[in-house]
């Protein structure tokens, strides 16, 4: 039952980031494609945890945390940059 | 009816509901028709996406594998706690390019739009450069 639901989970995070690629590639401006990378780095660290759970290692949980770290502060660099034309005043 | 098989139905059910709202997520930010209204998208039922898969991989090593762990207690609250601050910026971003400030309402505050007027000189905290 949770095999099931695990490809279940992992066909529905694959399809996400396809619709965060198609929004990168296709989209009307810049801060369309900071709100889609930043959803790609969620999907990426679910799709993470999601391999976590089906190879039974707790490895991921660091990556993870560390990816999530790494993307709130790449997101409010890239959000600060288009604010300010500086990212550190 | 033991413990392995509903804590098996639980874990399921997360990451069944999990999948979805990841799916609901990122299809509101290709379907919705507007930079403002695909941001409710990502940063709420992503987030809700996320925070099922964590706790489902919680719930299964409590279980399945060695014991209870709050590692992924910590990524969860950590992306709850930094997605509405996500959503401010990214906001903030899109109205200073594209919202004139001539067509915002007025903030009915000491002072206006933190996008475009700096706080006045008084009411700012101390400089600490």
């Amino acid at each position: 039952m949770i095999e099931a639901a695990l490809t279940f989970a992992v066909t529905c995070f694959a399809l996400a980031l396809l619709f965060n690629l198609w929004r990168i590639a296709k989209a009307p401006g810049v801060v369309d494609r900071i709100l889609a990378l930043d959803t790609m780095v969620i999907n990426a660290i679910a799709l993470l945890n999601l391999y976590g759970i089906s190879q039974k290692t707790p490895v991921y949980f660091e990556v993870s945390m560390l990816i999530a770290m790494v993307g709130f502060v790449s997101t409010v660099a890239y959000c600060r940059f288009i604010l300010r034309g500086n990212i550190i005043e | 009816m033991d413990l392995i098989f509903i804590s098996e139905i639980v874990v399921a059910f997360m990451l069944v509901m999990a999948g979805i709202f990841g799916l609901v997520g990122s299809l509101g930010l290709v379907k919705l028709d507007d930079t403002m209204r695909r941001l409710h998208a990502p940063t709420k039922a992503t987030t809700l996406g996320i925070g099922g898969v964590l706790i489902a991989s919680m719930i299964y090593a409590a279980v399945f594998l060695d014991g209870l762990s709050f590692h992924e207690l910590l990524i969860t609250i950590f992306l709850f706690l930094t997605a509405p601050i996500t959503a401010n910026f990214v906001a903030k971003a899109y109205m200073h390019r594209h919202v004139k400030k001539e067509d915002l309402p007025p903030t009915g505050g000491e002072y206006g739009w933190a996008v475009y007027d700096a706080a006045p000189e008084d009411q700012r905290p101390i400089d600490t450069k």
